[in-house]
């Protein structure tokens, strides 16, 4: 595609705050009059690139350009951006008119062009008549579309939403999203929206692009970053999902929950490990056992509205969560049927956790910025440098922080059925993950330790 | 009367007694004659008085050139000390902070001292050097306040919409520290306007200053005189203090 087709092209954007890196590597390219939303947890990165295509902060590396132009040095007045900011930042020395006007009468339109403008973009937002109003004296639902009509007056290019939305209650928050995507249509301009919200990125965007850590997760439209996530984090944070440990036998056939499942992915190789991600909707659950793949036991059944959430313990001991329109009561025996196109496999990013590290002598190794005791390690003399792998089931979590060898705190966490693959941050920012059987929450301080018998020494 | 209002008595009692109390007995006075009789007589003596009325414009003029003198530093310095990129630390603020903390009457002395040593004449110019250095404080700190605690997506706003840096200072920034500058206004002008101790220190009582005469009269035993005139000043700091409250402004953000 001939690069003059995009309007936004973001070219390997890195940014740190002291020791923290916030983006790592970032390229995005943006079509002209697309909906893309940067969706991710708190602290991803995401607000920061809207920051920086807005002028606010500049990047350490790469290039920002927009209509073909560099404007990665450009200050934020002198970009064709405008944008609607989270607590929506109107002035408050000025009403309604004098706030959207803002823009305009810096740019000098004559009066008669500003007076039409303003009046124009008050109908778009459904707020006509209210140009003589106090902007402390509407609601949150008011200023946030004069927040909208002050961003587009001044006819941007491009749209910049910082999660518009947040401050607003779900009623209000639906109605918005339906009216953003209709001004997106009228307006025909381009719309960097960011969120941490997954359902409105689904319902909104043209693309989504999936962020954690500074990285980019996955980009992509609504239904293949849903149907078709790339990996477990992308798949944990859109929707709800039953992410499970599972061993590609060959093309067309995978192992998870102590069954062999046909699916429709190729090309992994013949038994690699993969994860397998199933939606919660697309596993059938019926009262017999006759003709399912397997059985289960249902454990609890909620009813959420539309539909019921069940969660049942399969025949060889994982946990799944289901949603289906029909109660199955709990202790009922149920048969299961998962179909091969709604079985997601992934490659896995890791099998273990993999350090650099440093011989110190004969039974110690120094790495994570520690030095572990580990096994016998005849013919490696000390200072030569070596992987060190560990499984995830090998590292020991303990509660207080003080008696591990390295401490830190949960970081992110994922159920895979029979058990839980933490994510742990350590204090140093080294990232350990460790699949235990013991329940712990995000944010939750750890101690880790490593027998010397687990530390397994690759030259 | 319930419970828990029943601890605001002591300081009603305490109100009624030394606020209340005394400015009624000051309209009371001021409206008497020496023998307690009902008069206008106090006012049109100071209304008639070409003295006494220079003195009044005089307090006026030096309090409206010492308020604009530290609107005009103070601002500047409040804007330095509330940017971070230009103000990384906290001492700075408080060395700016700290001359609030020592007794003004301490400081007008040293001052005094300071121009004879270098062997200045004592005059308007002294005194006026003086009031600023003395107020100074008083202008930066509500401003400054209100500066380090403005939202700064107001700024980010402004700048996006496409105003210079230049713009944004002035178009949104400045009105939106106003109730800061209204504050230090009051926090001036009201106690420049009775001051006495500092243009006699510093003027060795060349100059006389309203609250000189004020002085003076209820030294002098002339409490009916000298209450008439008290209730001028407090028309004037009265009329001062409207100018605030009609800024709807959430002025919160200025007097600590």
């Amino acid at each position: 595609m001939n690069s003059n087709d995009y309007i936004i092209e973001i070219r390997n954007i890195s940014k740190s705050f002291g020791d923290k890196c916030i983006l790592d590597d970032v390229s995005i390219n943006v079509k002209k009059g697309e909906f893309v939303t940067i969706l991710g947890p708190s602290g991803c990165g995401k607000t920061t690139m809207l920051r920086l295509l807005a002028g606010f902060g500049q990047a350490d590396k790469g290039e920002i350009r927009i209509n073909g132009e560099d404007i990665t040095n450009v200050p934020p007045h002198q970009r064709p951006v405008n944008t609607v900011f989270q607590r929506y930042a109107l002035f408050p020395h000025l009403d309604v008119y004098e706030n959207i006007a803002f823009g305009l009468k810096l740019q000098k339109v004559p009066a008669d062009e500003i007076d039409k403008r303003v009046m124009k973009v008050l109908k778009m937002v459904s707020m006509t008549d209210y140009e003589d109003r106090d902007v402390e004296s509407l609601s949150g639902g008011q200023q946030q579309r004069v927040a909208i009509a002050r961003a587009i007056a001044n006819q941007p290019q491009v749209l910049l939403l910082d999660e518009p939305l947040a401050a607003l209650d779900l009623k209000m928050r639906k109605d918005m999203q339906i009216e953003l995507k209709e001004m997106h249509r009228k307006l025909g301009i381009t719309f960097i929206y960011v969120t941490h919200d997954q359902e409105e990125a689904l319902t909104l965007s043209d693309t989504i692009i999936v962020m954690n850590e500074g990285k980019i997760q996955q980009i992509g439209t609504p239904t293949d970053i849903y149907n078709e996530p790339q990996n477990s984090f992308v798949a944990d944070f859109i929707g709800e999902s039953n992410i499970l440990n599972g061993k590609m036998i060959k093309d067309r056939l995978v192992e998870f929950a102590g069954h062999e499942f046909e699916c429709v992915d190729e090309g992994f190789g013949e038994n690699v490990d993969v994860d397998v991600v199933v939606r919660p909707e697309d596993i059938y659950i019926m009262n017999k056992l006759d003709g399912a793949q397997f059985g289960a036991k249902v454990k609890s059944c909620t009813f959420k509205g539309v539909h019921y959430e069940m969660f049942v313990e399969t025949d060889k001991g994982y946990e799944l969560m289901i949603q289906d329109y029909n109660a199955f009561e709990p202790d009922s025996e149920v048969g299961l049927i998962i179909r091969p196109a709604d079985i997601q496999v992934m490659h896995k990013e890791r099998t273990c956790n993999t350090f650099e590290g440093e011989i110190v002598d004969e039974t110690h190794v120094k790495f994570l910025g520690e030095t572990f005791e580990c096994l016998p390690q005849p013919g490696l003399e000390a200072g030569t440098q070596v992987n060190v792998e560990v499984a995830f089931s090998k590292v020991d979590l303990i509660d207080h922080p003080e008696e591990g060898m390295l401490s830190g705190d949960v970081y992110f966490l994922l159920y895979k059925g029979d058990h839980y693959h933490l994510t742990i941050m350590t204090d140093d920012g080294d990232h350990i993950w460790v699949d235990t059987n013991d329940i712990w929450d995000k944010g939750d301080l750890v101690g880790i330790n490593i027998a010397p018998q687990d530390i397994k020494i690759v030259k | 009367m319930t419970k828990r209002s029943s601890w605001a008595l002591p300081y009603a009692i305490f109100l009624v007694l030394f606020v209340a109390l005394p400015l009624i007995l000051i309209i009371f006075y001021a409206f008497q004659d020496g023998s307690g009789n009902f008069t206008f007589g106090n006012f049109t003596k100071f209304f008639t008085d070409a003295d006494a009325i220079g003195t009044f414009a005089l307090s006026l003029e030096v309090a409206i050139e010492n308020t604009l003198i530290c609107i005009l530093l103070g601002y500047p310095a409040a804007w330095i000390l509330a940017n971070k990129k230009l103000n990384r630390s906290a001492v700075t603020i408080v060395l700016f902070i700290m001359p609030m903390w020592i007794n003004a009457l301490m400081r007008t002395l040293a001052t005094a001292e300071l121009f004879h040593m270098l062997g200045i004449q004592l005059g308007k110019g002294t005194l006026l050097v003086g009031m600023v250095y003395d107020y100074l404080p008083f202008m930066i700190y509500p401003i400054y306040n209100i500066l380090n605690k403005m939202d700064k997506s107001y700024a980010e706003a402004a700048a996006d919409l496409g105003a210079t840096p230049w713009q944004v200072f002035w178009k949104v920034q400045v009105p939106l520290s106003m109730p800061g500058v209204v504050s230090g206004v009051m926090m001036v002008f009201m106690p420049t306007v009775s001051t006495f101790a500092i243009s006699e220190f510093l003027t060795n009582n060349k100059i006389k200053l309203f609250g000189t005469i004020i002085q003076e009269n209820i030294n002098s035993s002339m409490w009916n005189y000298g209450a008439a005139l008290s209730l001028v000043m407090l028309v004037i700091i009265g009329i001062t203090s409207l100018l605030q409250d009609n800024k709807k402004e959430d002025v919160s953000g200025g007097i600590v």
